[in-house]
């Protein structure tokens, strides 16, 4: 080794020696630095652990019930799916702290509205009110138990969950047709609405019975039911709730 | 021959100091030793009432600044109209001040879809970062790291989702993270607790006893955008061809 260096030219030596004391630098300083700055799976680590490490503040719906009777009531109630958190905010501080720390009680009838009032968005069959109308200026928890929400009474309309069909169809021309003239409701679909369904006409001559040619009734515009539309059910070109002729 | 011999030589010291040094760059991999579990979410549009619960809850729970346009999770209402037109708007208070709706005649149908980071297992946000701030962890959730992040936005610009956002008081990229520390400690993400009518489903994609799986399982699901393959890991069941 060391004769192989003593026949190199002299200039090849020096150029050795400036790459040399590069390397034990690169090797010192490596060693110097802080290993954050080397690291990248260390900062995939310190971020994980960051992360991980954050504050909770929601509680989870599991933790309330070993104070709370609410938690067993609740199970009865409409508002059983509900989490006690999504009324009355994160608990995570109350839990550990349960007598400095109180959540908050929604009362306001907003609170309740934001869940309840009509949006036409929103699928068929949630139970909808319109703040304006329904007992205004009244708490709502006058009335309804939060905790154990249901209707005082079982809702006499279809409005208070079909709330968009019902004003669909209270301006169309079968605003004056009853909706139990079509479908047929039993009492315990206003109950456990998706357990006991309502029935859906299911053939074209129920349409028919009023506006074939043939009925006796004046009143309603009439069509040959043989010919008009043929093969299709007559709501897959007018919809009931809103049967338009154009 | 002796030139040749010192070189050759030469090379191999260069390279034994490397090697040792490489390996200390590169680091070792994660020790993970059990199967990592693969986090997802399903989203049931025909049950979310919009009101809103999961996206004060995410504010909440993970100090996302209150001023609107600052979201982790949002909802936004799609309004299909007769003439092909669809109106899409976030449905935030702060944003969208809550009004009496009126049932408008040319809307043919109207719902809600609410919206996060998709987890994406192809993250496009992880590719364009110029200094690897953001980065998948074993379980498959996308992280920034908020001390290496330069705020330059290049994230905000790929994310073909929306889904980020540059957080005003730290000037970096923000997102949101599944509740990662929540989920690592087996508890479910704060909009999946809050939501009332559990239109969102939290799981574990690589159990078969899971909520999720039994979601996929129940439900024809989808996911946004699949052409860009960015193969999110959050599925929609009853997705509206409209839905962006
Ligand atoms: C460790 C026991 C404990 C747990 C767990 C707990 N609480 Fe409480 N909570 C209490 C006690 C005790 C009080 C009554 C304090 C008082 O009256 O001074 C209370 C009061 C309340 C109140 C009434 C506040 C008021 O203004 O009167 C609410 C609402 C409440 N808790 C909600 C919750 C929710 C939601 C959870 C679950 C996240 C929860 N609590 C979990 C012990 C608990
Ligand atoms: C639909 C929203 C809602 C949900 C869900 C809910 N609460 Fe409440 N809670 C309220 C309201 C509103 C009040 C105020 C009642 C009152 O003043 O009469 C209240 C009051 C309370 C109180 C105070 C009792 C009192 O008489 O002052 C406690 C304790 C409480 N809730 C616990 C719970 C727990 C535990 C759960 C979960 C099992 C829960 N709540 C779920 C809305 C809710
Ligand atoms: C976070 C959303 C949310 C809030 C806030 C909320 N509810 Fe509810 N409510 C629901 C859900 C979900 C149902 C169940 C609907 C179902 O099963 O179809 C429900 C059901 C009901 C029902 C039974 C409706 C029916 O089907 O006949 C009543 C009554 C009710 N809530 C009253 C209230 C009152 C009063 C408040 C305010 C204290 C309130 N709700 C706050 C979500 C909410
Ligand atoms: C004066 C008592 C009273 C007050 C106050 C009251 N309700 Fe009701 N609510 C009722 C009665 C009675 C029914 C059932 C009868 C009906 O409407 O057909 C009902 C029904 C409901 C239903 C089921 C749908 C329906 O229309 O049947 C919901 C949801 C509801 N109320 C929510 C609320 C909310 C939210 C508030 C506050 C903004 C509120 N209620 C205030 C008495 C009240
Ligand atoms: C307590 C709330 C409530 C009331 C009151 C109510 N419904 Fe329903 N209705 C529902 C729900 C929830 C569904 C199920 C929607 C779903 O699963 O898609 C439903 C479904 C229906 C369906 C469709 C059934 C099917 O198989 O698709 C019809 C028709 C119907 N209701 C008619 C009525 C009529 C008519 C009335 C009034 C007499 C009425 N409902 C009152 C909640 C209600
Ligand atoms: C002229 C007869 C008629 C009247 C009146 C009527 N319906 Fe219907 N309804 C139908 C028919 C037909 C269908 C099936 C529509 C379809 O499959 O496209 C239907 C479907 C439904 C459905 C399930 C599908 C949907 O469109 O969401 C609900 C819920 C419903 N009706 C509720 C009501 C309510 C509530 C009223 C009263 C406000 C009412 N209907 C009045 C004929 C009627
Ligand atoms: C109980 C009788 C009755 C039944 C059943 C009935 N209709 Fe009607 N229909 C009417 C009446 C009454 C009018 C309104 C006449 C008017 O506007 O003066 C009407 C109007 C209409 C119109 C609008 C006609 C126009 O010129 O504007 C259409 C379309 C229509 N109905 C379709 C249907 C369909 C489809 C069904 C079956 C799902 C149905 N109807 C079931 C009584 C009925
Ligand atoms: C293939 C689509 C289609 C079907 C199916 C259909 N209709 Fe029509 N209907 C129309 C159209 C289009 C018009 C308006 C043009 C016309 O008068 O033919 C109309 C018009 C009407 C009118 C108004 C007639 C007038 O003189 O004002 C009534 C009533 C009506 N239909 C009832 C029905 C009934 C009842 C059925 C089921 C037996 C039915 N339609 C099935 C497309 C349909």
């Amino acid at each position: 080794m060391a004769n192989g260096l003593r026949g190199l030219p002299d200039s090849f030596l020096r150029v050795l020696v400036v790459f040399l004391v590069l390397i034990v630098a690169v090797i010192v300083i490596g060693g110097a630095l802080p290993t954050e700055f080397k690291d990248h799976s260390r900062h995939v680590q310190a971020t994980i652990a960051r992360e991980a490490a954050l504050p909770i503040r929601f509680a989870g719906s599991t933790e309330c019930g070993t104070c709370h009777d609410e938690a067993r009531l609740k199970q009865i109630g409409y508002h059983r799916n509900l989490s006690c958190e999504t009324c009355h905010g994160a608990a995570k501080a109350h839990t550990e702290n349960p007598v400095e720390v109180k959540p908050a009680a929604p009362r306001k009838r907003e609170s309740c509205a934001t869940c309840h009032h009509f949006d036409p968005s929103r699928p068929t069959g949630f139970a909808q009110i319109n703040p304006v109308m329904h007992f205004p200026r009244q708490a709502c928890i006058s009335c309804h138990d939060p905790h154990q929400a249901q209707p005082p009474s079982v809702p006499e309309e279809c409005s208070a969950c079909h709330a968009e069909i019902a004003r669909t169809k209270a301006v169309s021309p079968h605003a004056l047709l009853e909706c139990t003239e079509c479908h047929t409701v039993p009492a315990e679909h206003k109950v456990a609405p998706r357990i006991t369904r309502a029935s859906i006409p299911t053939e074209r001559g129920f349409c028919g019975k009023c506006h074939d040619k043939d009925t006796a009734t004046l009143q309603p515009p009439k069509i040959d039911i043989n010919t008009h539309g043929e093969k299709y059910l007559c709501w897959q070109c007018h919809y009931p709730h809103m049967p338009e002729v154009r | 021959m002796k030139r040749r011999l010192f070189i050759s030589r030469l090379l191999g010291i260069v390279l034994g100091l490397l090697g040792p040094l490489s390996g200390r760059l590169r680091g070792s991999p994660a020790g993970n030793a059990a199967t990592p579990k693969r986090f997802g979410m399903g989203i049931q549009i025909d049950k979310c009432i919009g009101c809103g619960r999961c996206v004060d809850a995410c504010k909440e729970e993970n100090a996302v600044p209150q001023e609107p346009f600052y979201f982790r999770t949002w909802i936004e209402r799609y309004s299909v109209k007769a003439d092909g037109d669809t109106i899409v708007q976030n449905i935030d208070e702060r944003i969208t001040p809550p009004r009496e709706v009126e049932v408008d005649r040319d809307v043919l149908r109207s719902f809600f879809v609410p919206k996060l980071c998709n987890q994406c297992e192809n993250p496009p946000c992880v590719q364009v970062c110029p200094v690897g701030a953001t980065f998948a962890t074993p379980e498959g959730i996308v992280l920034v790291d908020d001390k290496r992040c330069i705020g330059c936005r290049y994230c905000i610009q790929a994310c073909p989702y929306g889904a980020r956002y540059l957080h005003p008081v730290k000037k970096t990229a923000d997102k949101c993270t599944f509740c990662y520390h929540r989920v690592t400690k087996g508890m479910l993400p704060a909009c999946v607790e809050v939501c009332p009518t559990q239109a969102r489903v939290f799981g574990d994609l690589s159990s078969t006893a899971s909520p999720l799986t039994r979601f996929r399982r129940m439900n024809k699901t989808a996911v946004l955008k699949p052409h860009l393959n960015t193969e999110p890991r959050v599925y929609y069941s009853d997705l509206d061809g409209e839905v962006r």
